[in-house]
């Protein structure tokens, strides 16, 4: 009898040993839907949380650092339009490296392909001094384009017919249109007349795309926000669209089914970098009104958390953009303050994280352990 | 005869943050981990010691803070990579991309002032005779023996012990080593955090020994040459060491060049590794075209033990 209870005990025992100290497990379901608006959101509010955190050890506030930006970025009409004049070439290239990310290619490129679409552009000008002006701006998107997607198709073909690695391969070419960049910029494109300043000779009004009203806007974020929609349709109605969508899926069963995966890979690297490359091309046309020495700030890097951020979505990249637009802006705001710009590098880094992570935890559920597993 | 022993020392100082992060980048890779914050893990490796040994200038506890502070960043890519089972490679440029942000946060202060720091150096007198080798050799600093070291050590840990038996196989088939009793999340862990190290190291070296003086961004792609190095080098830390070195040099090349001032603008010269990169990893994936992959089966894939296959 005594003997029986003490078994009894025992098992009691053991059942709540394997409850453990905390009486609660995680669960991974990589099947359950989740919200597709909060995780974002949280991940945002979270990463901010954690750089406010960096910011109090650095001995400022952190209320001051992110009041300060949000005031640069939203606060006046010329925050805003410098808000929505860095949202444009982002939602070009988020576009672009959405679109290939959406079929596995890890192309982080865009910065390079930028630079060569602003040079395709920039050569336009420089090689061809006499055309009929109405003819400027449509030549310099199209060398841009053809630029741009030129320089993705160098990342396309060794992915396609090398076997390597198109993550190396793209980013060591944005070190080689650096490079190139400068060399044009300090050597034979520099302005004979612009007192040593790295940078081609300004523009003609022939050569510049129209602004809209008194600000700085131009039309470069009209064509960029009916790239949005064109591409919306194309990923939606088209059987292109269909069979990326399918390549993105399962790579395997599309293969099996027909679908030429290396055709696809080349032209959607083409596609891609063309994007980045329009950009390239507004930014000189638009904003910048000449070819110089550090024309983007990065912007090719920073599209990457757009398009994560928005989860490729092309139509939620409009409101993605706008948002790091304004982090860039701010982060340029808290320069008078005595920080560096690149702050706003490291928000960004941190919302990335915080976003992946999120994206995981979301799927994780605390279940009451049971005891009897 | 002295430009070639010029031009080997110089690939070995050159080369020996790459080689530090190509180490890394193998222990990585080994246990199925890609991990693509070697540039931003660089960066905080090098801002780091910048600001510990301005502080103390005390090389020791430079090196120690180094290890710590990439070890932190490690093991956020490793909580993330293995414990969420995120996407590897938006973890690993994430990483890079708030490494690269912090460290230019945290260098404000210190940027442009030169370290005052004298790296204890081995004279090894009796290597003299030795024509090539013992000029080249018999003066090194002790950091670039520490990182010959470490590749030997990671050959014999790799190839020859048990435990680099398990490491192969929770980077190939992580379930089968579950089964025989690998801790697979533990091998990652601890191989993802020292493998971060490492790369610290290499921010560690260029800043203490390769250029003393902190820039922003520094590391100029260089751990982004490292990632695309860990193929070349085929996992193996050998050749790992002969790559960087051999990397090392075309970076020196390209910098013995300049001096000589030949016709070709510098910006060009500045190419030669990247462009070298790609042309390199083309000739290695045309002359393995027809072998089946060697690359740990399992890279980039989290491991869930109650996956339905």
């Amino acid at each position: 009898m005594s003997q029986r209870t003490s078994i009894e005990q025992a098992t009691v025992e053991i059942k709540t040993s394997n409850k453990g100290v905390f009486p609660y497990r995680f669960e991974y379901n990589p099947h359950k839907k989740t919200n597709s608006f909060i995780v974002p959101i949280v991940s945002t509010i979270v990463a901010l949380i954690l750089c406010a955190i960096f910011i109090v050890i650095n001995g400022m506030n952190p209320l001051t650092v992110y009041g300060k930006m949000v005031q640069g970025a939203f606060g006046s009409s010329f925050g805003i339009s410098e808000t929505l004049l860095k949202a444009t070439p982002l939602l070009l290239c988020a576009l672009g490296v959405g679109i290939a990310y959406r079929i596995s290619i890890w192309n982080i490129g865009a910065e390079g392909q930028f630079i060569l679409g602003a040079i395709g552009a920039t050569a336009v000008t420089i090689f061809l001094p006499n055309l009929p002006g109405p003819l400027y701006i449509p030549l310099m998107v199209v060398a841009g384009i053809i630029f741009g997607g030129l320089w993705g198709l160098f990342t396309a073909i060794p992915r396609t017919y090398f076997r390597v690695n198109e993550l190396i391969t793209s980013l060591m070419l944005n070190y080689v249109a650096l490079l190139l960049l400068d060399y044009l910029v300090f050597e034979p494109w520099r302005d004979p007349e612009g007192f040593n300043f790295p940078g081609t000779p300004l523009f003609t009004p022939f050569q510049m795309l129209a602004t809209i009203g008194g600000t700085r806007l131009n039309q470069g974020l009209i064509i960029a926000v009916v790239a949005v929609s064109v591409f919306t349709f194309l990923l939606a109605k088209t059987k292109w669209g269909y069979e990326l969508r399918l390549l993105g899926a399962n790579p395997t069963a599309a293969a099996y089914s027909g679908i030429k995966v290396n055709k696809h890979i080349l032209l959607v690297m083409m596609i891609s970098g063309g994007l980045a490359g329009l950009a390239g091309s507004i930014e000189v046309s638009g904003v910048a009104h000449r070819l110089m020495y550090g024309i983007s700030p990065g912007y090719g890097y920073t599209a990457i958390i757009v398009a994560w951020l928005a989860k490729l979505n092309p139509f939620a990249m409009i409101f993605t953009s706008i948002f790091i637009g304004g982090l860039i802006v701010g982060g340029y705001s808290v320069q008078t303050i005595g920080l560096p710009s690149s702050m706003s590098l490291m928000l960004q880094g941190a919302i990335l994280l915080c976003l992946i992570a999120g994206e995981m935890l979301s799927k994780f559920r605390l279940r009451k352990a049971t005891g009897e597993e | 005869m002295d430009t070639a022993i010029i031009l080997m020392s110089a690939a070995i100082s050159a080369g020996t943050p790459l080689l530090f992060a190509v180490l890394g980048g193998i222990l990585n890779e080994k246990v199925g981990v890609i991990n693509l914050g070697t540039e931003g893990i660089m960066l905080i490796g090098a801002v780091t010691s910048c600001i510990v040994f301005l502080q103390t200038e005390n090389l020791f506890l430079t090196f120690l803070a180094a290890l710590l502070a990439s070890a932190g960043l490690g093991l956020i890519h490793a909580f993330v990579c293995i414990s969420l089972r995120a996407n590897q490679i938006v973890s690993g440029l994430a990483i890079t991309l708030f490494g690269t942000g912090f460290s230019a946060y945290l260098g404000k202060s210190v940027a442009g002032s030169a370290l005052p720091v004298s790296v204890p150096k081995i004279e090894l007198s009796w290597l003299e005779p030795i024509p090539f080798i013992g000029r080249v050799f018999g003066n090194l600093d002790i950091f670039s023996w520490l990182c010959i070291f470490v590749a030997i050590v990671m050959y014999f840990y790799m190839y020859k012990t048990s435990w680099g038996l398990h490491l192969k196989a929770v980077g190939d088939s992580p379930s089968t080593s579950d089964v025989m009793g690998v801790s697979v999340d533990g091998y990652r862990y601890f191989h993802v955090i020292l493998g971060s190290m490492l790369m610290g190291l290499s921010g560690f070296y260029l800043i203490m020994v390769y250029s003393p003086n902190w820039i922003e961004g520094m590391t100029a792609g260089r751990g982004w040459i490292a990632i695309a190095l860990i193929i070349f080098a085929r996992w193996n830390p050998l050749y790992a060491l002969a790559c960087a070195y051999f990397f090392g040099g075309l970076d020196a090349l390209g910098f013995r060049f300049q001096l000589l001032e030949v016709a070709i603008p510098s910006y060009f010269l500045k190419m030669i590794p990247y462009i070298a990169t790609i042309i390199v990893l083309m000739f290695v994936g045309w002359k393995n075209r027809h072998k089946p992959p060697i690359e740990p089966k399992a890279l980039g894939v989290p491991y869930f033990r109650e996956q339905r296959f």
